[in-house]
């Protein structure tokens, strides 16, 4: 369970997110939508300990991301985070891209990490890439590389930060695909997202963030079928 | 031109010479790229304000000309500190810290040229920050810092000519001592600068051996 408790973040004198309360149970997909700048992909940073916060706290499972004596090397190893730019570690072909973080951080030995690796690449489709550079691929594909590397550290939660926002329109759908299928298989997501009928489609419940604030959080027939919120209610008429 | 008073023995004494000259390049840029990565890191890792002055002293072996710091040191070493080292101790003390100052700067640049993202991306896989450094930092620096670093130590292997300030007969003074003898400048001169080049081809060729080899990523 990821618990969030009026979490504060500030850069410089600008406060992205302006006490935000918001828990996520196992086994929930959560997505997130919102204006630039509303702070939605700056929460992502803040859950996952890449970012400092400024108030509040974040506890997942029971331990508090900030506090000092959270080892956060280890706590990451459960949260998985997929970025917008695709991240890929340009200098390592796909399979050791995946294979790195479970040899270096589990300890797991090479046989063992590509038994893994193979598997969650085939799992997004690319299983006939393994020895292929990521640079030779495809936007889409070197994301679907990135969101099998960080299955590969079997985290209990994946965190997405507008993984399809840099990619060709034509690319769009298998990765929104992929992310379909982790859906149903249980996997407890947050996705930031400006694809509105995936949120639609595979969300438990949607978020509406709006300048540091979450303005309105409901089930999607719900927040899309009727936004109480005024700032909601323009921003779907704007982006429908 | 054939006619030459240059003997087989003379030649050996260049060869020897050269072999002095691949020594102190090889300790010199050898210890100088060990201490420049560690002085690289550190002044990227500590920030412009803590690193002030390190970057002093780094400055001061990147401005003075390397003939100064070689008399200076040997004076400093061997007069007020009162310690015995020979001259080739000194000279290799000299360069190494001369290569150190230039190789920090080219590891800072390649370090900084490595995308904050990409170690992100490490980092939030559970990598700790010596994981990232190692696996992930280290190889692409790498790849960006490779064509000024043979391009220093090139520098280094030439201007190791200067180490003869503190008695130490490598190539170039080998010459300079058979051409007293001979008397016979340009041809000696063009040997000893075929000798340079000997040294210098294989490791320029390497550069551009692991350049290519890196350009499938």
């Amino acid at each position: 369970m990821i618990e969030i408790e009026n979490v504060r973040k500030s850069f410089g004198s600008l406060e992205v997110l302006k006490g935000i309360d918001l828990t996520v149970d196992k086994g929930e997909v959560l997505t997130v939508i919102g204006g630039s700048g509303s702070g939605k992909s700056t929460l992502l940073t803040c859950i996952n300990g890449l970012e400092p916060i400024n108030g509040g706290r974040i506890v997942v499972d029971g331990i508090e991301v900030h506090a000092k004596s959270t080892n956060l090397n280890k706590l990451r190893q459960k949260i998985g985070i997929v970025f917008q730019q695709f991240n890929a570690f340009p200098h390592l072909t796909v399979l050791e891209n995946v294979t790195l973080a479970p040899r270096k951080v589990l300890g797991m030995s090479k046989a063992q990490a590509e038994e893994i690796a193979v598997r969650q690449l085939s799992h997004v489709g690319l299983g006939d890439k393994l020895g292929v550079y990521p640079t030779r691929m495809s936007g889409g594909q070197q994301q679907r590389m990135a969101i099998a590397r960080a299955l590969a550290m079997s985290p209990s939660y994946m965190l997405f930060d507008e993984v399809t926002s840099a990619l060709d329109p034509m690319l769009v759908g298998e990765v929104l695909d992929t992310l379909r299928m982790l859906a149903s298989e249980g996997m407890t997501m947050i996705c930031v997202t400006h694809e509105m009928k995936f949120a639609r489609e595979v969300s438990d419940r949607v978020a509406f963030f709006h300048k540091g604030v979450m303005a309105e959080i409901a089930p999607p027939a719900e927040l899309f079928g009727a936004p109480k919120d005024p700032e909601l209610q323009k921003f779907l008429a704007a982006t429908h | 031109m054939f006619d030459t008073a240059l003997t087989a023995a003379d030649l050996l004494f260049l060869a020897k010479g050269a072999g002095v000259t691949i020594l102190v390049t090889l300790i010199s840029v050898a210890l100088g790229t060990l201490l420049g990565i560690v002085f690289g890191v550190i002044r990227y890792q500590v920030g412009p304000w803590w690193a002030a002055p390190l970057t002093f002293v780094l400055d001061v072996f990147r401005s003075v000309p390397l003939l100064i710091q070689l008399v200076l040191a040997n004076a400093f070493l061997g007069v007020v500190l009162k310690l015995r080292m020979s001259g080739f101790t000194v000279a290799c003390g000299v360069l190494t810290m001369y290569t150190a100052a230039y190789c920090a700067e080219i590891v800072r640049g390649g370090i900084e040229a490595v995308p904050m993202n990409t170690r992100r991306a490490a980092r939030s896989l559970g990598m700790t920050w010596r994981q990232d450094m190692t696996s992930i930092v280290m190889p692409l620096a790498t790849r960006v810092a490779l064509p000024s670093w043979i391009g220093l130590a090139l520098g280094v292997m030439k201007d190791s000519a200067l180490v003869y300030v503190v008695q130490v007969t490598e190539l170039l003074k080998s010459t300079q001592i058979l051409i007293t003898r001979l008397q016979e400048p340009l041809f000696l001169l063009m040997i000893c600068g075929a000798f340079y080049f000997l040294i210098s081809f294989p490791l320029a060729r390497l550069g551009g051996y692991l350049e290519r080899r890196w350009t499938n990523d």
